[in-house]
């Protein structure tokens, strides 16, 4: 079977629109949200969900997504209660979907073990945003064999090292947008043309553009660089904002986002 | 063993944002670590403006006393700032200079590494930052503001635990963010390679005068050494140069607080299980799910849910044993020292003292041991005469 990823960029590219990726931590304010947060997300037109596995110190993210961990943790969220989301949510929906996750929050797990869970519960990739290429072999052998994409993901700092993690990339090549942690920006320091210039030229998979993108006029202005735009932090930050009642202002934002993914070349 | 790994243990997880600095840094300390007008200037540092050597001094009072082994201090309290953390921050420093960075930044516990950050930053005309959990900031008031009158920016960190571990988290934020700019000081035999490595070559010092030292006094090597252990650096310093000397026994003591079958203690070695955190995988203070626990100790420089690579395999292999020490323990250690030997131990310090109280009388007269003394303690006379219910000052 063909990974959901793969197919969701290939029907992407054939109507000629970006993806859009959407972000919410699992677990926060409860699983139940979550569950809905993500069907109205793709009712809403996401084309691919990450799913944040809280974890205790997440040193890539913003306030926003620190905060959110920690009410998903308060929760006692667990790795094999996102598992039964994810097995709940293929009973419904085949929206591709990926976890993203700190490595620790996998390694206590046996790593062949952890990846065959992924199949089974229907996850398509993962995301470890603390493991770099040089750490990433054990990790990619065991997601393989699955069938799940380990997604990769390059900086504005990666310079010389982007042509090797671009050959290794499978799904899609997570661009970082700029230095920092997680979280809204006003303005990026980033010299795009030069750093997707590098990205276009290596890259064999479709990539993506987050960190800071925070509403549709980010969508326009970012997503012409890349195949798909990620919103992470703009999107919990609503569901800080609506807990329990979030998943209808959160459709409604990311109905906008979508439009504005649609609507860029 | 691969180049960052001691056995399965160390390596370099973090995000892809700070691999090119950890690249760049890691080219640089190859470069530099052989260098003679790097070491050449090291050394002159360490010497005119550390105090170095430090004393090894022989113990005599509490060696009768006890009645065992004849007992050595190495006395890295008497280093400037007081404590081994100098000697690391020295190398640091000059380290990021070469490599032309100018802003320095530093996590802290106790801020006794804080400290010594603020301190070279001043000498070296280096913008300072230090991370310190909010908690520890208020434990440590006085280190707080001696900081500041050091120049340094001190950022109070009330994320999670308000401790140790989350002014790493803050650290490594502030680094992805300026990672241009900034040279990220770890005070610790922890994090991604090259620190440990690194740290530990800057703290290898102390084994070396110890060895040199006790060949002078004693012409021979000590039959036992023992460190407090937190992260582990001035314990690496101190075991590193005796590691393929088989007959010197390593002992690390790391804080049991109220009991190692409490939740409140911070010993990784007793309780803690294999795991990746802070750039490194090791052994940390967990759950079953990954989640990193809050520890606890009197010491804020042993409030630490890991710990460094090396110690890590040298546990596993047995080249060194590791005993845990409970805060009564160390507080009575702490006020032994005091009064046997006229010398005021850090209570990080005090958490070997104790180990040593229990290991010396267990061996013979003829025996040599010798106690890295890392830090002196006047800046815990505070919290130890509260934990003793004495009021000495209003709050």
């Amino acid at each position: 079977m063909k990974n959901r990823i793969d197919l969701r960029f290939e029907e992407c590219a054939a109507q000629g629109r970006k993806a859009l990726i959407t972000f919410v931590t699992a677990g926060d304010p409860d699983l139940d949200t979550t569950e809905a947060l993500v069907l109205s997300m793709e009712q809403n037109g996401a084309d691919i969900i990450e799913l944040g596995v809280p974890f205790s110190d997440p040193i890539a993210e913003g306030p926003v997504i620190q905060r959110a961990s920690q009410r998903a943790l308060a929760n006692h969220t667990r790795l094999e209660e996102v598992f039964a989301l994810v097995k709940r949510l293929r009973q419904k929906t085949e929206i591709p979907l990926c976890l993203m996750m700190y490595v620790n929050t996998l390694y206590v797990h046996d790593i062949a073990n952890f990846f065959a869970q992924c199949r089974q519960a229907g996850v398509d990739g993962v995301i470890l945003p603390d493991v770099p290429l040089e750490e990433h072999a054990p990790f990619d052998e065991a997601a393989r064999k699955e069938g799940v994409h380990p997604i990769y993901l390059v900086a504005p700092t990666s310079h010389e090292r982007i042509r090797s993690i671009a050959q290794n990339a499978s799904g899609f090549l997570y661009c970082v947008s700029s230095l920092g942690v997680t979280g809204k920006r006003s303005e990026y320091a980033t010299d795009f043309d030069s750093f997707f210039g590098e990205i276009k030229q290596a890259c064999t998979v479709p990539y993506a553009i987050g960190f800071g993108i925070s509403g549709p006029e980010q969508v326009r202005q970012m997503g012409r660089y890349a195949n798909g735009v990620i919103v992470g932090s703009a999107v919990v930050e609503l569901v800080e904002q609506y807990g329990k009642d979030s998943s209808k202002p959160v459709g409604e934002f990311v109905a906008k986002l979508a439009q504005a993914a649609r609507e860029t070349q | 063993m691969e180049q960052g790994r001691f056995g399965e243990y160390g390596g370099q997880f973090v995000p892809e944002t700070v691999m090119a600095a950890v690249s760049e840094l890691q080219a640089a300390y190859e470069q530099y670590k052989n260098d003679p007008a790097f070491l050449q200037e090291l050394d002159t540092l360490y010497r005119d403006y550390a105090n170095r050597p430090s004393l090894l001094y022989y113990a005599e009072k509490m060696s009768k006393d006890l009645g065992g082994a004849k007992i050595y201090l190495k006395r890295e309290d008497l280093n400037h700032t007081g404590a081994h953390k100098i000697n690391n921050v020295l190398g640091q420093c000059l380290l990021a200079k070469r490599m032309g960075k100018h802003r320095i930044i530093a996590e802290t516990g106790a801020g006794q590494h804080g400290v010594a950050t603020a301190t070279v930053c001043a000498l070296m005309g280096m913008d300072c930052v230090v991370y310190m959990g909010k908690e520890d900031t208020q434990r440590q008031s006085l280190n707080v503001y001696r900081m500041e009158l050091l120049g340094a920016k001190v950022v109070a960190v009330d994320s999670g635990t308000a401790t140790l571990k989350d002014a790493i988290n803050e650290a490594f934020r502030d680094w992805v963010t300026n990672i241009d700019t900034t040279f990220y000081c770890i005070g610790s035999v922890m994090g991604p390679h090259p620190y440990p490595t690194m740290v530990r070559d800057f703290q290898k010092v102390i084994g070396r005068e110890i060895r040199r030292q006790l060949m002078e006094k004693e012409g021979r090597l000590p039959d036992c050494i023992v460190a407090c252990v937190g992260g582990g650096s001035n314990a690496m310093g101190a075991f590193y140069d005796f590691i393929p000397d088989t007959t010197v026994r390593l002992v690390g003591a790391e804080a049991a607080g109220r009991g190692v079958d409490t939740p409140y203690h911070a010993a990784t070695m007793a309780k803690g299980s294999k795991g990746i955190f802070h750039g490194m995988h090791s052994l940390f203070l967990q759950n079953q799910d990954g989640q990193i626990d809050p520890v606890y100790s009197i010491s804020a420089g042993l409030d630490y849910p890991g710990v460094g690579p090396e110690h890590a395999w040298l546990h596993d292999t047995g080249r060194a044993e590791y005993v845990d020490i409970t805060d009564e323990e160390a507080v009575n250690a702490f006020e032994y020292l005091s009064r046997t030997e006229g010398i005021i131990p850090a209570i990080e310090s005090s958490h070997a003292v104790a180990a040593a109280i229990k290991i010396a009388p267990t061996m013979d007269k003829d025996q040599i041991m010798v106690i890295n003394l890392s830090g002196r303690g006047d800046k815990d006379v505070y919290s130890i005469a509260k934990y003793r219910g004495v009021k000495i000052r209003e709050e």
